[in-house]
This record gives structure tokens, sequence and C-alpha cells, in this order.
């Protein structure tokens, strides 16, 4: 019988595969997507978050363990457990030589990405390439893998793993590790976790997906409805405005429109609704998914003038252009008269002192609500531009509760031959918000200690995680 | 910021005046303004970072990226916006496209461009036409191509100043073309002024092949996401091959006018043993690259420059084989046959070089000399922090 089933195709899944083959088990991989598609959402990352006492390599300075915590603690608002957030911590200081070891290279930050020099790591190539690199190790040291191949149902027996599903199909293991990913491509769940607000709108209908298309949530639900023991919100995720014109799934990083910041955000009706300039970018660019939810329609748009180019990221489709304001809003659709008003009225709330887009400048309005509490330059520069923005989810983090063994649990119980990790279980260490690469620190962290677990489990029958 | 609002009136100016694009260059700017989103690629090599100092891509800038581009397939193994996503980002093939057009836009006398058209048609008749003609002479000055042995003397069947002149004006003109060409390139968008450090390290990158390393060291791609250092060496036996070849040539060269010492030399002379391990390099490395080609992913190929890539990897083993024959055979009655063949392929070589994959070479080197320069100045962009 085979040793280890490993139910998924990312990172996660792939380190369990890596580890549990290492330690000498039989090990299957199942991808539910086709070759091409295989990767899950780990092809749309790109770097990892490192603790490390000292400079390492391609990260600068030093990046405690008590820092990491109190990044983690403020943007999850507490709803982490300390125990395993520490174990990520700590297992994301000493992974990347083993990582490299598996053909990862590491490189320093991309331009436009300096502020994470001193705590993220750079995949060279981005996520694919790290995807590419342990798919050929896998290989190379015997795990055999299916594409498209997306289990539907796991068959427990007393909260133990017996065998998976395709169809028909019944694949038997002694232990198996569950990394298939979130539900964030799953329109229906989105539908109903998000709901019906006061218009009588579906907002979750107008969502985009910035992540691979195959993560259903299939197993997420089948576990879940199995009794295992769940945690965190389903209408929690990773969630950024992005173009909306971005494709429907897989919009990955090149979605994202960074002038925000640079002038004011107008809703359908063309009014403002939030302080575009309440802090840094990158501190606030994951509120704004949330922000443009709630808005009717869940539209909104970026208005920037020419003083604006040349300071942010390029977007990947170019932005409306009109060479007056009233041109502007009639190109976006909206009502040119309220539109022409809300900027005048913002230009008017200006006070412009040293504009400086590095620090928490003294532009600010006044008057205005709300207002904008930096970076607030009149937008008054032909040519005009706009970028219409929607919600993006990158991914849910609604889970499964795991131990430190990265044990599914039933009614409090760690299962002996039933692991998890990814995406299924982020949700333990981050409830809500978001720090950059802590995904993939997860992922890492709980992926070679599932695939460990479930090795040894596979060659005591079990006893191991469960004593 | 008087510089970033300079720039965008020269953005601006551009785009209200600039010619319009064609097919495969605006697929490299469409491709480009989706790669400048995401810049995962940014350690391959020296296409994305020249990227990120742009907003936009006007033929100049897709010229240069597309030269700068060594085709290694990196990035298109890595990119989450490949085929089958509907962004269906090839970043190789479309750099691929736009350079082959740019050898044909810049050559001299621009008529000469079409010859990049059907690049096959043109060695294969660039060779058909050589041999002839050295086959014909052969004959027309000996009678025939069989003769006795004449121990090696080259001169007795085709005298040297004949030689000269023939291969000489060729030589030249081609020489002349590549220069007027790369020239007209560099105008298309000049970096401003060359550093002796720029070019010394544009020079080095050259010669070291450094961005058929992938950035880790491990190389390229080639049949798929696996990293191989195969088609750098190979490129190196073939350029370096190549190299000792006209080494070997300019010994000679010296020897007779300087020295007035006559061919054939012995072969343990400075020209023979040169020539020899060039011609070795120029057997070894193309028959690599070849294979290399046949099994490469046509995924990032363009398959319309096959008969180009091809037919110039077949004449430079036509030439090596040709030239080791010749030596191995120098005094044995094949002579004049033999060394009919070897130059009928040199003329070929020589005929094409302006109008064929040996452009690569200059324009690459160019382009290189161009990224050199332009990575020492600052940036003009003040992108924020996403």
């Amino acid at each position: 019988m085979l040793d280890v089933l490993v139910i998924g195709g990312g990172n996660a899944a792939l380190c369990a595969a890596l580890m549990a083959r290492e330690a000498g088990a039989s090990v299957l991989l199942l991808e539910a997507a086709p070759r091409e598609w295989r990767g899950g959402n780990s092809q749309h990352t790109r770097n990892l978050r490192c603790m490390h006492d000292a400079p390492q390599d391609v990260l600068i300075e030093a990046y405690p363990e008590e820092e990491y915590w109190q990044d983690l603690l403020k943007v999850t608002g507490g709803l982490t457990d300390e125990k395993l957030a520490r174990l990520t911590i700590r297992a994301s200081s000493s992974c990347r030589d083993w990582m490299r070891k598996h053909g990862v290279h590491f490189q320093p930050p991309l331009s436009g990405a300096l502020h994470v020099a001193r705590t993220n790591a750079f995949f060279m190539g981005g996520g694919k390439a790290l995807v590419n690199a342990y798919f050929r190790s896998v290989e190379a040291l015997g795990v055999r893998i299916r594409y498209n191949a997306p289990v539907d149902a796991i068959e427990l027996r007393d909260g133990c793993f017996v065998a998976a599903r395709i169809g028909g199909e019944r694949i038997e293991a002694r232990a198996c590790v569950l990394a298939s990913g979130g539900f964030e491509s799953n329109r229906a769940w989105l539908r109903e976790a998000w709901g019906r607000n006061a218009e009588g709108e579906w907002p979750a209908d107008n969502f985009l997906i910035r992540g691979t298309r195959f993560n259903t949530g299939v197993l997420l639900k089948f576990m879940i409805d199995a009794g295992a023991d769940k945690v965190g919100d389903p209408s929690q995720s990773h969630c950024v405005a992005i173009d909306a014109r971005a494709p429907l799934y897989d919009g990955g990083i090149c979605t994202r429109v960074d002038c925000v910041s640079l002038g004011v955000m107008l809703n359908r009706d063309a009014v403002r609704f939030y302080d575009e300039g309440e802090d840094f970018w990158p501190k606030r660019y994951a509120i704004w998914g949330r922000l443009v939810a709630q808005q009717p329609g869940q539209i909104s748009y970026s208005v920037i003038d020419a003083k604006a180019i040349g300071r942010f990221m390029p977007p990947v489709f170019p932005g409306v252009k009109a060479n007056t304001l009233a041109e502007l809003g009639r190109a976006l659709g909206l009502d040119v008269p309220t539109f022409v008003r809300t900027i005048e009225a913002f230009n008017a709330a200006c006070r412009v002192g040293t504009f400086d887009h590095a620090v928490l400048d003294n532009c600010h309005t006044e008057g205005l609500t709300p207002q904008k509490s930096h970076w607030a330059r009149p937008i008054d520069t032909a040519p005009f531009y706009a970028y219409a923005l929607r919600p993006g989810i990158t991914f849910t983090y609604l889970g499964l509760k795991v131990n430190e063994q990265s044990a599914v649990h039933f009614g409090g119980k760690p299962s002996p031959n039933l692991f998890v990790a990814g995406e299924m279980m982020a949700g333990n260490v981050l409830g809500k918000g978001y720090i950059a690469g802590v995904g993939m620190s997860i992922g890492t962290a709980f992926g070679r200690v599932a695939g460990a677990v479930a090795a040894a489990s596979a060659k005591d029958g079990g006893q191991h995680a469960a004593a | 910021m008087l510089p970033l609002d300079a720039r965008n009136r020269e953005d601006s100016a551009q785009a209200t005046s600039a010619p319009a694009l064609s097919e495969n260059e605006a697929e490299v700017s469409r491709v480009m303004q989706i790669c400048n989103a995401c810049r995962y690629c940014e350690g391959f090599c020296a296409v994305f970072p020249a990227m990120t100092r742009r907003l936009q891509f006007g033929k100049a800038d897709i010229d240069y990226l597309a030269n700068l581009c060594h085709n290694c397939g990196a990035c298109l193994y890595s990119c989450q916006y490949a085929s089958p996503h509907e962004f269906a980002v090839d970043v190789p093939r479309a750099m691929a496209k736009v350079r082959v057009d740019t050898y044909a836009d810049y050559a001299w006398p621009s008529a000469f461009g079409a010859l990049y058209k059907r690049n096959g048609l043109a060695l294969a008749l660039a060779t058909a036409a050589g041999l002839a003609l050295f086959l014909v002479l052969g004959v027309a000055m000996m009678g025939s191509l069989f003769h006795l042995p004449l121990a090696g003397n080259f001169y007795a069947v085709f005298p040297h100043n004949l030689l000269v002149s023939m291969f000489a004006p060729i030589f030249l003109f081609a020489v002349l073309a590549l220069t007027i060409g790369v020239r007209k390139f560099w105008k298309g968008l000049a970096p401003g002024a060359v550093s002796g450090a720029a070019m010394a390290e544009a020079t080095s990158n050259a010669l070291n092949l450094k961005y058929l390393g992938g950035g880790h060291g491990q190389g390229c791609n080639e049949s798929d996401d696996e990293f191989t250092l195969w088609r750098r060496r190979w490129h190196h036996f073939t350029f370096y091959g190549l190299l000792l070849c006209f080494a070997a040539t300019c010994v000679a060269t010296l020897y007779h006018y300087l020295l007035n010492w006559d061919a054939p030399y012995a072969l343990t002379s400075l020209p023979v043993v040169l020539g020899m391990a060039g011609g070795v390099g120029l057997l070894i490395g193309p028959a690599g690259l070849l294979w290399l080609n046949v099994r490469r992913s046509p995924l990032r190929a363009d398959s319309a420059q096959q008969p180009m890539d091809r037919g110039f990897i077949a004449l430079l083993l036509l030439t090596s084989v040709s030239g080791i024959a010749l030596l191995a055979w120098r005094d044995t009655a094949a002579m004049a046959l033999l060394l009919a063949l070897h130059l009928g392929a040199v003329m070929a070589l020589f005929l094409t070089l302006p109008y064929g994959k040996f452009a690569h070479g200059i324009f690459r080197a160019a382009a290189l000399l161009k990224w050199n320069v332009e990575r020492r100045q600052p940036n003009a962009l003040l992108l924020s922090d996403d």
C-alpha cells in the first residue's frame, strides 16, 4: 500500500511530498489542475517572509522572532495561535537551505519592493519558478505525480484517513496530507459567505479572483461537513482592489493598481468614501478590496492627474485618459456634474505643503469628509487618468484546525494519519489581515511538518502522531 | 522634478508623433506592459531591469530590448501569464520575431534587408554560388579537379593574389555593411556617452555569455523548465572556434606579407594549429547548437526563423568539415576539389555575414553596450514601492 498520499500541487503539497519522500515513504501526489496550471496559488507568489538574526545572503540586517511575531499579532488583531505562529516563524529562519537543495533560487528584492528587503526573500523568477523546481525535485526523488486528479471525497474511519476518491476511483494510503487550497474560486460559496447587502446586491458576484481557478474548496467543504474542526471566518480573505478589466481568475500580481494614494477614489456615485492617504500604500493596499466591496456595484475609480505619472508601478492596463475632468467623468460613465464637483471640492480643500511620497508628508485636506491625510495635491494638471477597480480575492482564510503536528482534528482530537497544510490551515496563524510573504512561510513550515509526520505515521501505523 | 516632467513631455510627444508599431512590435509592447506590472523575472537577465526603466515601449525601445534578449527561455517557463493564461505572455518568442525584423530594418543597403525574409533561400543560393564559383574556377585553371599531389600547395590551384582579390573586398564589404547597420541601430536609442567601464562590462557580458547563465549560473532552458549550461558551452565552442580560425588567417597573412613565408605551413606551425583548434570548435559547437535547436521547445521558437538559424549552423559546419578534410588530405590528388569546396563555403559565409544569423552577434553586442551605459545612469522614474 502507498505510504503517503499528498492531495494538492502547490508549495505546501510539494514541501510535504519532498519531506515524506526524503523520509523514505512512497508518495503519490494528486494535482487537480492539468500540468500547465499546476502549482495552485503558489505560481502567483514571489517571496517568503523570513526570520533572521543577522544578514543572510539576500536578506539585509535582522528580523528577529519577536518582531515577526509582533507584526503578525498586529495585522491579525490577535486572531492567531501563538504556538503555531512561532513554529512558522522559527521554521522560516532555517528552511531556505533545504529549499535551495530542491532547486529554489533566491534573489534580492525586485524593484518596487525595497520596503521588504529586510524581511522577505524573493524567489528568482517568482513562484512558478519555485513550483517548477519542486516538481523537478519530487520527480527526481521518485514521487509519483498525477495531474487532472481532483479528489472529491475522503473516506474516513474514526478520524483516520482510509482512502481518497476521484469520482469512482479509490486511492488508499497509510497517511494523507491535504494541501488543496482555499475556496476563492468557488463562486457559490463566496456568494454565500458575503451574503446580500442592504441594497439587495450579492457583492461577491462582482469579485475577481487573483488566485488559481482550481481552488474551489471541494475538500475543505468535504472535511468541514465530515466533522473536521474548522478555524476562521469564510468572509475573511486577502482582498485587494484590482483593475476591473482583470481576468476573472489568475490575475495574479500585475492587476494591482498602485496610484490610489496619489489621487482620489470615487465610487459609482462619484463621491469619495475613504482617506486615500491614511498610511503608506504597502500598509494599506490590502484594505481597499474590502472597502470597494462595500461600495454600490462593488466598483470604484482611482483618479489621478499628470503629476502622478511615473510615481507608481505601471499598471497592466492603460488608464482612461482625458484632457478635462468633465471628459474623464463622461468616459467613466459617471454623473459628470457630481464627478466634477467632487474633484473640485477636493482640490479646494487641499493644503499643499512639501509633497514627498516617501514619507507621511504634510499635504492634506481641510474641512473635507472623509479627509485625505497625506499626499493631497489638487487634481488639476491634464491629462487626467482613471482606473476602475473591483475587489480581487487572492485567497480565503477559512481552514481546518491543526496542532503543531499539522494534524486534522475531529471534536478536538487529532487524527493519527490525516494532516493538512497550506491555505487549508493558514487561518490558524493568519485569522485576518496580511503581511507580505507570510502565506508562503506558513505553507513551507506546515507542508514540511505534515510531510515528515505523515511519513512517520505511515511507518509506524499511525502511532507516531497520536502519541 | 524637472527631469521627470521633461520625460513625460517626451513620452507624450512620442505617443503622438511616433510611427505606428508593426504587429510584431505591438506584441512586444503589449507583453512588456504586462511584464512591467509583474517584474518577477528581473533576476534572469538584462531585459527586465531595462524594461523597468520605462513606462512606454516605442519602436526604439522594442528594438533594443529584442536584441538584448538572448532567448534563454527562463522567463517563459517561470511565467504565471504564459499560455494557457489568457494573457498568453511569451517574451522569448515575441522578442525573437522583432529581432529578425530589426536585422532587416537596419540592414545596409536597406534593399538587402529583404534577404532576411527568405534567409534559407538566400543562404542556399550563396552556398551554391560560392561552391560553383570555385569548382568552375578550379576546372578552368587546372583543367581538372584531380591532379598529381601538390604537397599541400594551395596556390598551385588558386594563386594567392587571386584569392586575396576575391575575399578581401567581400569581407570588407561585410564589415562596412554591418558597421552601417549597427550604427543605425545605435542611433535609434542613443543611451549617452560610453564609459570605459560600460565598454568593459559589455565586452565581458558578450564574451562570457553571462545572460545564458539564467541569473543563477545554472544555465538556460531548452526543451523544458530544467536549466542547462550546454547552450552556453556550444556557443563558446562556436564563437571561439570562429575566432581561432580568423586568428589563423590573420597570422598567415602576417607570415605572407611581413615575413615572406609562403604557405603551405607545417602541421605544427601557428596558423595550422590555430586553424585546427578553431575548426574543431566550429565542428563541435555548431553541431551542439543544432542538436539543441532541434530539441528546443516550439513554444518559444519563431518557426519562420528556423531556416536562418539552422542554415547558418549548416554553413559553419560545411566550412569546418571542408577545412578539416582539406588539411587531412592536402597532400593527395583530392586537394583541389577539397580546396574548392572549402573556399566555396567560406565565400558563402562571407557573402551572408551581414544578411544572416551572424548579425545577431553584432546587434546583441551593441544592445549589451547600450544596457551597460544605461544602467550606469540614474533611473528617471520615481516609482514608489508597491
